[in-house]
């Protein structure tokens, strides 16, 4: 076991938790912070994206006790009082169905308008495309969570 | 914003989903939780000589390990499929025992014969890697064409050659004299194939025995949880129903897959009461494509006839089917009546003749997956039509105009008989929105940057809804396939709908609340739906088979008739009129031409104080209603597909789908839309790129997704969407379902497009670039040889 601390949805928070632990079951087994899922066991799903340190992490593919001392933000911590441009127009846009991926691709989405904008691209609807290869819906097609996508990085 | 039927009604689940508040059952956590972990055949076929518990249960932290003698010394019954099937010889269908935990026998890679039971996920799984199982190798069949030959090893004693049933409908006679007199005959060999439905959410079990009261509590990943009490109480014994609660709450996806009754619920079950501790399953991906049912896999041959005029005169269809290792709750329903009944497509055929014979293999079970037999049938009847008429040198389009079927209702030579439709008004509106008079240009600007162009149709019809119970009973079914709901009007006028159908992405808390908000005039706001837990709602019969909106919201509408009675019978006696007067509108209830009303919130409130009655009527504003139809519906639709492929590479890129659908009545355009779209994309994964493989030996080779192609979202188009509306009269509605289409119609569309771009219509799914490849060559050599 080794104690990890982190900065959580801007709390500080800590564990004991054995050395193979995945960020992904730190964040739901031992937070208890189960807006991440886990929808396959190769890393290629994208359920389970969160932020650390300000960039998109596929949390099923990094160790928690790595990530000592690193600024994490999950789903849950995404809203500021009002929902987040991106939780908007999810729903705005029909954006999701069974809900399973979409806190994944909610986060997939805020970090790549993020970059989008600070490398001043345009984030077309191809690029959106291209940028999600790492998170798979089973439900919609794809089609209304790119309108989501495209929509919310006009607004954020 | 009005929130009625027919409007845009943003969903209402959604701020949950959004802001990770949803509630999965792997986010259940009980107190003293314990894990299982099952142990699993690695060989498709064995003989189980002995189980070596002793290593795992020397280990800390593992609380037991349970085998498949124990499970069946306590009781616990055989899984069992619920549709029987009979052949054309009268015998039946030929179903071979299924524990939970397998005892004597192995059958497929992953079937399990122990669960450790410990105190976290990790170690039950280290705890079954040390579970010492002695196998004796027997002999693989992976595949129907290994299962058929002549000394192919015997799965299941009882079906010695391993052939289920060989079943037949229609008249073959008449058939082969409508072929015999046609002047045109299409063959076509197709294959469709195995697929498996992969929805996001793994399955998951969390069972909780309380021994005080010998109840058991299971959280699970159903599409239809009181199905699942009626199955694990009446045929596995593990409790009876009222001693058994099941609630399967958010669920990330079916597709089919969760409809039936895994072993793993069975086991958890019986474990937590064995260890008298909660215990929970989680499938991971791997887990999943080895247990998960899978999906089509059917061989078929298919011979069309048609006269000078291009008219139909027969068609034969001889299919096999996979069943998999054991049958499965469907399994036997999916390749007989819901496919062979579908071959009449949209077309006025008098003769069809279909034949299916399904064996066993030592693959995981097949059951239904999207569309279930419907998809099968479609891509059958849709890729005959587009060769034919390549074949006779027609346009597929007016090859189908001359066979649609024009006037309702149509009886088919296949049992159906079809409710209503405008098939040639939805193919014009396909190709008016898909621009097909453009398309030649298109083709030569394509052909200039070097890429061939095709375009391809599927105009195709469900059935769904399902089902009248009566007629299903007739055929097989093992259960009515009606639906149940309660309204309650709560005292402040707000109301809770319970629903024995189960949303699991399909919005059904908006779209069920829409059509009370719109029949009381209220909010929506002020309608909340209750559905996937058997303590709430008291019974029903789940989602599945588009069946939620035909069946379901019919139930819905059935106990709203009565709530509407009531309370006109409440408002007239207290504002003194004739129930015949009153009419409920804008928030109230009034007296037709007058200013007497009462606000729809104090009718709410004068059925529960009860003060102020008409003599004799009970309190409160509650009822109750079943619904069982008196047909399936018919969902029809005509798809158009453009491609673009590189002949360099083979590389197919969608670069244009319209969909064109009849829905009957839409609720919320904007679902409907949403279940297009994800129902198309799984239809052109499967042409393109899905296929579970097993090698001979049985071993799958397609155990995650790096090797089982699931579409990305750079795999597919924004998608052209439109409907025309012609009303189910079998419904109060006129509502026909929406789940199915997009997988229905989709594949044959996307292989006519590619076989028409690359001149060959010899390409079976996926058509992987290397598959496309090999067909363009394919053509480019006949030609040359020509």
């Amino acid at each position: 076991m080794t104690k990890v601390n982190m900065n959580v949805n801007g709390k500080a928070v800590s564990g004991d938790v054995p050395d193979e632990t995945l960020l992904s079951q730190f964040l739901r087994e031992t937070l208890r912070l189960t807006g991440t899922h886990i929808g396959c066991d190769t890393s290629q799903c994208g359920a389970c994206v969160v932020h650390v340190n300000g960039q998109a992490v596929k949390s099923c593919s990094t160790l928690a006790v790595s990530l000592d001392g690193a600024d994490v933000m999950t789903i849950e911590g995404l809203a500021n009082g009002e929902l987040h441009p991106m939780q908007a127009a999810f729903n705005d846009n029909h954006g999701l169905q069974c809900g399973f991926c979409t806190p994944g691709m909610i986060m997939s989405g805020v970090d790549m308008v993020a970059r989008y904008k600070a490398e001043g691209k345009d984030l077309t609807s191809d690029a959106i495309r291209a940028e999600l290869e790492g998170n798979i819906c089973r439900c919609t097609g794809y089609h209304n969570i790119v309108k989501s996508i495209e929509d919310a990085a006009a607004k954020m | 914003m009005s929130t009625k039927i027919g409007d845009r009604v943003k969903r209402k689940e959604d701020k949950r989903f959004t802001t990770g508040k949803g509630k999965y059952t792997d986010d259940v956590r009980n107190d003293n939780q314990a894990y299982a972990a099952f142990v699993r055949s690695p060989h498709a076929h064995a003989s189980v000589k002995g189980i070596d518990i002793s290593g795992a249960m020397a280990m800390d932290g593992v609380i037991d390990v349970l085998n498949g003698t124990q499970l069946t010394g306590d009781g616990i019954g055989n899984i069992i499929c619920g549709w029987a099937i009979t052949s054309k010889d009268g015998t039946p269908m030929k179903m071979g025992a299924w524990s939970a935990l397998a005892t004597e026998k192995v059958r497929y890679v992953g079937d399990a014969v122990a669960v450790v039971i410990a105190e976290t996920q990790a170690l039950a799984r280290i705890a079954a890697e040390a579970v010492e199982v002695d196998y004796e190798i027997l002999p693989v069949v992976a595949s129907t064409t290994a299962a058929m030959k002549d000394g192919a090893v015997t799965i299941h004693d009882c079906a010695p050659d391993n052939q289920i049933y060989d079943w037949e409908l229609g008249d073959e006679a008449a058939t082969d004299a409508g072929l015999a007199a046609a002047t045109h005959v299409t063959t076509l060999d197709l294959t469709n194939n195995r697929l498996s439905p992969n929805p996001m959410e793994p399955r998951s079990a969390i069972a909780t025995y309380d021994d005080a009261e010998e109840h058991y509590t299971l959280y699970t990943t159903s599409q239809n949880p009181h199905v699942a009490r009626l199955v694990l109480s009446a045929f596995y014994q593990v409790a009876p129903e009222n001693k058994l609660r099941v609630i399967a709450p958010d669920v990330g996806g079916g597709f089919g897959a969760k409809i039936y009754i895994y072993p793993e619920e069975i086991t958890c079950l019986w474990a937590s009461m064995k260890t008298n501790r909660s215990v929970k399953w989680t499938s991971d991906r791997s887990e999943a494509f080895m247990t998960d049912a899978h999906g089509r896999d059917h061989v078929t041959t298919a011979k069309m006839g048609f006269d000078a005029d291009g008219k139909i005169t027969g068609f034969k269809i001889d299919t096999v089917a996979n069943i998999g290792a054991y049958m499965s709750l469907f399994s036997s329903s999916v390749p007989t009546y819901l496919y062979a009944p579908l071959m009449s497509g949209q077309y006025d055929i008098q003769n069809i003749h279909c034949n299916v014979r399904t064996y066993y293999t030592n693959t995981v079970p097949v059951d239904a997956y999207r569309g279930a037999g419907r998809p099968e049938a479609t891509y059958v009847v849709e890729r005959m039509m587009e060769t034919a008429a390549r074949e006779m040198g027609l346009d597929p389009a007016e090859l189908r105009r001359r066979n649609f079927i024009q006037s309702f209702p149509h009886q088919t030579p296949v049992l159906m008989a079809y409710d209503a439709g405008d098939f040639p008004k939805i193919l014009e509106m396909a190709q008016e929105t898909a621009d097909v008079a453009g398309f030649a240009t298109r083709k030569a600007e394509a052909a200039s940057r070097g890429k061939l162009r095709g375009i391809g149709y599927s105009t195709f019809i469900e059935a769904c809804g399902l089902a009248p119970s009566k007629a299903a009973g007739s055929l097989g079914a093992g259960v009515g396939l009606w639906e149940s709901a309660e309204v309650r009007v709560n005292p402040v006028g707000s109301i809770e709908v319970l629903t024995g159908s189960h949303s699991h992405g399909q919005g059904h808390e908006t779209t069920f609340a829409q059509i009370v908000a719109d029949r009381f005039d209220i909010p929506v706001e002020s309608v909340s739906i209750v559905h996937g837990d058997t303590d709430k709602v008291q019974f029903g019969m789940g989602t599945y088979g588009s069946r939620s909106a035909p069946v379901g919201m019919s139930a819905v509408v059935k106990a709203m008739d009565k709530v509407e009675a009531k309370v006109k019978k409440i408002a007239a006696h207290a504002l003194e009129a004739s129930e015949d007067d009153i009419v409920i509108e804008g928030g109230q209830v009034k007296v037709a031409g007058t200013d007497k009303a009462m606000g729809w919130h104090e009718v709410g409130l004068a059925a529960y104080i009860a003060h102020n009655l008409p003599d004799g009527m009970e309190p409160g504003l509650k009822e109750t209603a079943f619904f069982d139809p008196v047909n399936f519906s018919f969902p029809s639709g005509a798809f158009i597909c453009e491609v673009e492929v590189d002949p360099e590479t083979g590389k197919t890129e969608i670069v244009q789908f319209t969909a064109a659908d009849d829905f009957g009545t839409i609720i919320n355009p904007m679902i409907v839309e949403g279940q297009v779209h994800g129902g198309v994309t799984q239809g052109i994964g499967q042409a393109l790129l899905e296929q579970v493989v097993y090698d001979d030996d049985g071993q799958l080779l397609t155990g995650s997704y790096m090797d089982y192609t699931m579409p990305r979202a750079a795999d597919v188009p924004f998608y052209h969407v439109e409907h025309h509306e012609t009303p189910s009269p079998n419904n109060p509605l006129g509502v026909k379902g929406c789940g199915e289409a997009g997988a229905i119609g989709s594949p044959p569309a996307v292989i006519n497009a590619i076989t028409d771009a690359i001149g060959n219509n010899d390409l079976a799914m996926p058509a992987t670039p290397q598959a496309v490849w090999r067909a363009i060559q394919a053509a480019s050599k006949s030609v040359a040889a020509e």
